[in-house]
């Protein structure tokens, strides 16, 4: 056959490997979910591009703000980045929770999603996995922007332990909300409209918060509305445990909050990874 | 002893939306071997095998793979079958290596482990040059490789090849085709999807011809053949100013229509009986037609697809893609 010829291995090694009829035991729970979290890691190797928003993106954003708006708000960009720094965190993560929801959908439109969903592994662990990578971004994230703002005059009175306990609850947070967009990117049909919908939901309510400015100083009705969002509540919990100051109830309540969004669409969200066309 | 079924279903059905993508297929397909589905694009098949794949929830009747059911225990479909699909589904931004290391470890298989099979594969595949490259940068018969390959990580027991050389060039089919040929002779069985009548015919022992959702046909590729009547008489008279004389004796002795071919020398006619074969040649020598040549050719599978659904093969949105079938 003229294939044989061809082809620059032989038929021979090819029934080889045929001829092996191995059959590992399936990988647990934790050990399938690092090994998707190796493949994020594989990811950011041969697209280091990814990291753009989580490193560029950040520093903008934080230079921008604490200059552009610290003189007019709190007298000097020095006294504003004080109140700022936590929440301009707490903005660059939460708005990079949503490429979860494009890079999964980018899985299903290339096929990736069908060859995953055919290996015997739990169910989960794709997912989980996923988001242990994204962790690893925000984390880096979150280094990016604290170092700016210490080398700014960020001086947090909570110390090394409170700014450290504080991007925990933030990396806590983010990994409950990304639950959301993994749901969108297993619905919505391509990843244009997972990033809109994303945003549409992001832009209120990381600038409906009180991330840039004291509530109190806002119009009534503005107020009540900002001190519902949630984002307002994780800001005040990272502010509180940056500054010493922290209540038990302000981080309990992120923590429930978290606890909630992983109950409610973690469930939703592997039934549709389950059911999908 | 009683052949073992590979995969059995009965009254297999599957909606999208008010059209039936799926409607009502029943399959006995033995274990070892190549089973064909044949059909035109948007006839079902993809939508069976993903249904047999354990990815889509079938909406009506039910299915066993390797004696398992589909729905109830996926995971130990899950573990026993590989599926290449139409498009490349491994992470076009890792390497070829990688790609196979990452599925290892999934499966269960030791670092070490997974690395030496990646290697073998990769060397069985002809790809270890290209091993440290990434996948998007490989052409599309490397791709199909590499793909089939992650499929037989660890040796299925059951292939489903879902239309494995479409927009392959002739070589990297070849290449496909061998590869589907050792996967049968190590023992697994292959079913194997596909819209060009030719490969069917080359790889598979049994067929099943698949149009709108329903199975309209099975048997091996003689059975279908021979249920579409003996063959196809060609005749190519000297005299083209004679052969509308031929075509009335022929048409006379047959019984059957006798189609003027686009050569105006050509006649063709379907025939059920080969014995009239004889007759109607006898019969053209007396009438004083000289004929340069006859041929009796058994039907190709392009006119058993066409006699069974009275439409070709490549009708539909394939048109374009099939390859020139001769049989």
């Amino acid at each position: 056959m003229t294939a044989v010829r061809e082809r620059p291995a032989s038929g021979e090694a090819l029934r080889a490997v045929l001829a092996v009829r191995e059959r590992p035991a399936r990988p647990n729970a934790v050990r399938a979910s690092l090994t998707f979290g190796w493949r994020a890691m594989l990811r950011i190797k041969h697209v280091p591009e990814q990291l753009f928003d989580v490193t560029a993106f950040p520093v903008m954003l934080t230079l921008v703000f604490t200059y552009l708006l610290g003189g007019a708000l709190a007298g000097s960009p020095r006294e504003y980045l004080q109140f700022l720094l936590p929440g301009i965190l707490v903005q660059t993560v939460v708005m990079i929770t949503m490429y979860t929801g494009v890079a999964l959908n980018v899985d299903i439109a290339k096929g990736v999603f069908d060859r995953i969903r055919t290996l015997p592994v739990w169910r989960p662990s794709a997912l989980v996995g996923a988001l242990l990578g994204d962790a690893v971004r925000y984390t880096l994230a979150s280094v990016v922007v604290v170092t700016l703002g210490l080398v700014l005059g960020f001086r947090p009175a909570g110390g090394v332990v409170g700014v450290a306990l504080g991007v925990l609850l933030l990396l806590v947070f983010s990994f409950a909300l990304s639950w959301i967009w993994t749901m969108l990117g297993l619905v919505m049909r391509t990843q244009n409209a997972v990033m809109g919908a994303s945003m549409l939901v992001l832009f209120p309510l990381t600038f409906g918060s009180n991330i840039f400015v004291d509530p109190s100083t806002m119009p009534g009705w503005l107020e009540s509305v900002v001190r519902l969002n949630p984002i307002t509540h994780l800001v005040t919990a990272v502010r509180g445990l940056m500054a010493g100051d922290v209540t038990v109830g302000q981080v309990g309540w992120v923590l429930v909050a978290s606890a909630v969004l992983v109950a409610v669409f973690g469930p939703v969200t592997m039934r549709l990874y389950a059911t999908r066309r | 002893m009683v052949a073992e079924l590979a995969i059995e279903t009965a009254g297999l059905v599957k909606s999208f939306g008010s059209k039936r993508a799926v409607d009502g297929v029943d399959l006995a397909v033995p274990a070892g071997g190549v089973y064909g589905f044949l059909g035109p694009n948007g006839a079902g098949k993809t939508t069976t095998i993903r249904m047999l794949a354990t990815l889509l929830r079938p909406d009506g009747g039910w299915a066993r793979v390797l004696g398992h059911d589909v729905v109830r225990a996926a995971d130990a479909v899950r573990a026993r079958v590989g599926l290449t699909g139409q498009y490349a589904s491994l992470d076009e931004d890792l390497t070829g290596v990688e790609n196979l290391v990452l599925l290892g470890r999934l499966l269960g298989f030791s670092r070490g482990r997974a690395r030496s099979r990646a290697g073998d594969l990769l060397d069985a595949f002809g790809l270890s040059d290209s091993a440290g490259r990434q996948v998007k940068t490989y052409s599309g018969g490397m791709r199909r490789r590499i793909d089939i390959a992650a499929s037989i990580v660890v040796t299925p027991a059951l292939m489903f090849l879902d239309e494995p050389t479409t927009g392959l060039d002739p070589r990297s089919r070849n290449q496909v085709w061998e590869i589907v040929r050792a996967l049968v002779g190590e023992g697994t069985t292959v079913l194997l999807t596909t819209q060009y009548l030719e490969e069917a015919d080359q790889l598979a022992g049994r067929i099943a011809v698949i149009d709108h959702g329903r199975v309209i046909a099975e048997g091996t590729s003689g059975e279908l053949k021979a249920s579409v009547g003996a063959g196809v008489l060609h005749v190519r008279v000297v005299d083209a100013g004679r052969r509308a004389d031929a075509e009335r004796v022929l048409a006379g002795v047959l019984g059957v229509p006798v189609v003027a071919e686009g050569d105006p020398v050509a006649l063709s006619a379907r025939v059920s009986d080969p014995l009239r074969v004889s007759e109607a040649l006898a019969a053209l020598a007396r009438s004083g037609v000289e004929v340069t040549d006859f041929a009796l050719g058994r039907p190709s599978l392009d006119e058993v697809f066409l006699a069974l659904t009275g439409h070709p093969a490549d009708d539909d949105e394939a048109s374009g893609v099939g390859v020139g079938v001769k049989a």
